[in-house]
């Protein structure tokens, strides 16, 4: 078992000669060394296995929910009975608590901030290395509560536990708050972690303003998540007590008021928005500069926008309730969330610009920005639809809104999560995967994204209500194009684990800096030693990627430091 | 003909519009659709124009463009701001119109309960099936027994949230005579799929001529089809089967003059109190194998209707052997040459 003795230094590191060029994979041996471990980078594969099995099982109740669909438009086949009602309800319940609780929040920040941020900063880890291995733990006691919740009649309140529905059903209901309530802790620890690592452990010459626009997406993201997860950890345990105790919060039966509930659960689940998509959002900045070769465009608008939306994020939580509340509480909140738009335009126009006059490389992580950048746009301007009153009432708890936050927690989100994990997968694992189809899967996973959820917002807006386990035939068609678009989207993904299992068993060796880019962690070997650096890495503007030279001979970038130097001396005049 | 006239103004996006407010969503659903467009259009026409223009010739490439223009910045961030301005204040004017009911509004109570829609009219009239008169601005004031459901009709292009304990309000006026769907839009559990029920909208004599029907609807019928026509209307044939099959509750054949086992393992024989009990108070009893699901019908349910649900559990249960509850025999031995009895 390997310890950082003094992570406030570790900084500052002078580099550690590893002994034939071990690196942090092979540094030492056997499960406890893996258990025990205080390596971020170790901690972050650690993460990475449990979060795409839960990936893989949230994902599965999605298929299973839309292959139920696709027979209720063949009522022959599937009659409706009470048992299949039930089903149903369990299958969108539980693919939405475990891919919200388990798979997107922790996703980015969990997995590549664990693994990058560290050697973004060109430090041997996160500040508190022991909380980080606890985050580790919090997630895994979290994801054994959600187990139990499977094996013991599962959940049906939908993910938001509204009451009094969920004070009243019969299922799992106290196990699943638990659940949720201790995975809160695994987001608040990594928070914290990054919080303070950010603050303490930036090298010399790197200040606020030489940050990769990742570490400030993922700054932004802490701050919501040391903020607001409390928050939800609250209203779990008045839940749990409603349930358990008997003690009126929400259920009006007990003295309670539901509406409450409401109000406390968003206050959290809408920031929690932001966690998923503000690192995600890190990552494209990322790719486009690395694929565009050049410069970003508007570091500190898109900087500032990542902080303007952490903030205005706390503000909204009200547009999840304009069916049930005051009119001047909607106008405030309306008015509010169109003001989020703002900042998240601010960063696709920056992105557009970085694309101008750059050497666009169409490699596989660059194709997941545009497709990012597609379905951002698409989730963004429905979400101007949503946003506004009058439309919001038509459009709330239909498949419009199931549709929306798709694009944007799915399409958006997922699309940045595998466009990183391509991106540093050379350097996480040391091996290169095979381009073609990598570049085949993603044809799928964007066909197929769009295909299921394009006819979502068409029969939204016709009035197909969501949640529902059955439907009017008027709506069969939409359902069953829906259900055709997730299988290919569900092939897609598989033909991206088959590519990552494949790289990891027969993968070419990866150079140090296949894609050219200057953030430190292409300054290390890949995979990177034990403790990140063996010599300090040369700290310059994080894009200015132009002393990388191509090396044709290993399929990757070599760093020409006298080059280095000048551009540095150039860029300070 | 009056279905293809419903028909008629459906477009790809939105469902015909059947309510004065109906124009006000219609017309900035339309605007924000075609800003939309031309946003997606623009963004990803400018992203494949520079993929192509500017695609990598050699990985040495050192390309060299604008980082930083705030003029820029701010040229880009104006037209969004703007447009989403306008967005807001065009949406929040139509929402106050949506939201706010005109003066002489004719109400109707609306109670939402798992998973049943009950309708109520100013004289005690009540039906799950809700009827409006054309041309008329109605109030609804919304309220629910159980968890919280949602009032959504797509033509009418309203909802609003149904929620235990407080009185919700929504209003509409129909323009025009036809059937309509009227979802639940808020999950409430098994059923809320099926938690669907009509709109009808009919002329003001209709209307009137309707209240008139509901107002005494069990007269002239014999309790046995009272009580037929309470389960069919009232909710209860969505969770109790009259064919041999349990649902989400009890089967409803045979359960008359039967011993019922409840959860806690005690027994009581299904009587005329029993049938009672378990509407009006349906979580004193709840019969073994099943959940406490059932909401109460107090207050809902007047006593000729729960007389009428007993009459029928009797006629369709083997355990019942008795004489029902029926109309006096039409013909009567005469007395003494008296006059003979009720002739119509």
């Amino acid at each position: 078992m390997s310890v950082i003795q003094d992570p406030v230094n570790a900084g500052v590191t002078s580099g550690q000669q590893e002994p034939g060029g071990t690196n942090y994979i092979n540094h030492s041996k056997g499960a406890l060394s893996w258990l025990l471990t205080l390596d971020h980078k170790r901690i972050g594969l650690m993460y990475m296995v449990m979060v795409l099995a839960a990936f893989l099982l949230g994902g599965s109740f999605a298929v299973a929910l839309r292959t139920l669909l696709f027979l209720r438009a063949a009522p022959d086949v599937a009659p409706m009975t009470p048992a299949s009602q039930d089903l149903y309800n369990q299958f969108f319940t539980l693919h939405g608590a475990i891919l919200v609780f388990m798979f997107i929040i922790p996703a980015v920040p969990a997995i590549l901030g664990n693994m990058i941020l560290p050697l973004m900063l060109g430090a041997k880890d996160v500040a508190f290395p022991r909380l980080n291995l606890l985050s580790w733990y919090c997630y895994m006691a979290g994801g054994g509560f959600f187990l139990y919740v499977l094996l013991s009649g599962g959940l049906d309140t939908g993910w938001t536990f509204y009451t009094p529905y969920s004070t009243s059903t019969n299922t799992s209901v106290a196990a699943a708050t638990l659940g949720a309530f201790v995975l809160g802790f695994s987001s608040i620890l990594t928070g914290l972690n990054f919080i303070a690592t950010i603050h303490m452990l930036r090298p010399p010459g790197m200040g606020w303003f030489q940050m990769p626009l990742f570490l400030w997406a993922l700054y932004a993201t802490s701050v919501i998540q040391v903020l607001a997860t409390p928050v939800l950890a609250i209203t779990l345990l008045l839940l749990f007590a409603e349930r358990v105790l008997h003690v009126g919060i929400f259920d009006p039966a007990l003295g309670g008021d539901p509406v409450l509930f409401q109000h406390f659960f968003w206050f959290y689940s809408h920031p929690a928005v932001y966690i998923m998509i503000l690192p995600a959002m890190g990552i494209i900045s990322e790719l486009m500069a690395t694929f565009c070769r050049r410069q970003i465009f508007g570091y500190s608008f898109i900087a500032f926008s990542s902080i303007a939306i952490a903030l205005l994020g706390f503000l909204v939580w009200g547009h999840h309730m304009y069916t049930t509340q005051s009119a001047m509480a909607n106008a405030v909140f309306s008015l509010i969330t169109f003001s989020v738009a703002i900042p998240s335009a601010i960063k696709v126009f920056n992105w557009l610009a970085t694309m101008y006059k750059g050497s666009i490389s169409l490699a596989t992580p660059m194709l997941y920005s545009l497709a990012f950048i597609w379905l951002f746009t698409i989730g963004g301007l429905t979400g101007v639809f949503l946003g506004s009153l009058s439309l919001d009432i038509m459009a709330h708890d239909t498949t419009f809104v199931v549709a929306h936050f798709h694009s944007v927690m799915v399409g958006s989100m997922l699309t940045a999560f595998l466009g990183g994990m391509y991106y540093w997968w050379p350097k996480m694992f040391g091996k290169m995967y095979n381009e073609t189809v990598a570049k085949v899967a993603w044809f799928l996973i964007f066909i197929g994204f769009n295909l299921t959820f394009f006819v979502l917002f068409v029969a939204g807006s016709q009035g197909m209500p969501r949640r529902y386990a059955d439907f009017l035939p008027e709506f069969a068609i939409y359902h069953k194009i829906s259900t055709v678009g997730s299988y290919v989207l569900a092939i897609g993904l598989f033909l991206v684990l088959y590519n990552w299992i494949h790289s990891l068993l027969a993968g070419r060796k990866a150079p140090q800096n296949p894609w050219g880019g200057n953030t430190l962690e292409w300054h290390t070997s890949s995979p990177p030693p034990h403790e990140n650096f063996i010599e300090e890495p040369f700290v310059s503007e994080p894009y200015q990627m132009h002393a990388w030279d191509y090396d044709e001979s290993i399929d990757g970038y070599v760093f020409n430091r006298a080059r280095a130097e000048e551009l540095e001396k150039q860029g300070h005049h | 003909m009056l279905a293809i006239l419903a028909q008629a103004d459906k477009t790809f996006f939105l469902p015909p519009a059947r309510s004065t407010v109906a124009g006000l969503h219609d017309g900035l659903y339309n605007f924000v659709l075609w800003m939309s467009v031309i946003w997606l259009v623009l963004i990803a026409g400018l992203m494949v124009y520079f993929v192509i223009k500017y695609r990598r010739k050699s990985p040495n490439d050192k390309p060299v463009g604008p980082t930083h223009s705030t003029a820029i910045e701010l040229g880009w961030t104006l037209p969004p701001l703007i447009l989403v301005m306008v967005i807001f204040v065009w949406g929040f004017r139509g929402f106050l119109q949506m939201n706010q009911a005109p003066n002489g509004a004719y109400q109707v109570i609306v109670s939402a309960s798992k998973w049943n829609w009950a309708f109520t009219y100013g004289r005690g009239e009540k039906d799950s099936v809700l009827h409006v008169p054309v041309d008329t601005p109605i109030s609804l004031v919304l309220t629910s027994s159980d968890v919280i459901h949602s009032f959504y009709v797509p033509e009418f292009r309203i909802k609003r949230d149904v929620v235990p304990g407080r009185y919700n309000k929504t209003w509409f006026q129909a323009t025009e005579i036809g059937e309509y769907n009227l979802f639940c839009a808020e999950y409430c559990g098994q059923q809320h799929s099926q938690m669907i029920t009509k709109v009808v909208v009919e002329s003001r004599d209709d209307f009137l001529a309707y209240l008139e029907e509901r107002g005494k609807w069990w007269e002239g019928k014999s309790p046995v089809e009272v009580g037929q026509t309470v389960w069919n209307d009232n909710g209860c044939k969505q969770c109790h089967s009259v064919e041999d099959a349990d649902g989400t509750g009890p089967k409803w054949n045979d359960v008359f003059g039967a011993e019922r086992k409840f959860a806690d393992g005690t027994t009581r024989i299904a009587d005329e109190d029993y049938i009672r009990d378990s509407i009006l108070n349906p979580g004193k009893n709840v019969v073994q194998g099943f959940d406490n699901v059932m909401p109460t019908s107090q207050g809902q349910i007047k006593d000729p209707e729960i007389t009428g649900v007993i009459e029928y559990l009797k006629s369709i249960s083997k355990n019942f052997d008795g004489q029902l509850l029926e109309p006096f025999p039409v013909t009567v031995p005469a007395e003494d040459g008296g006059t003979p009895g009720a002739q119509e």
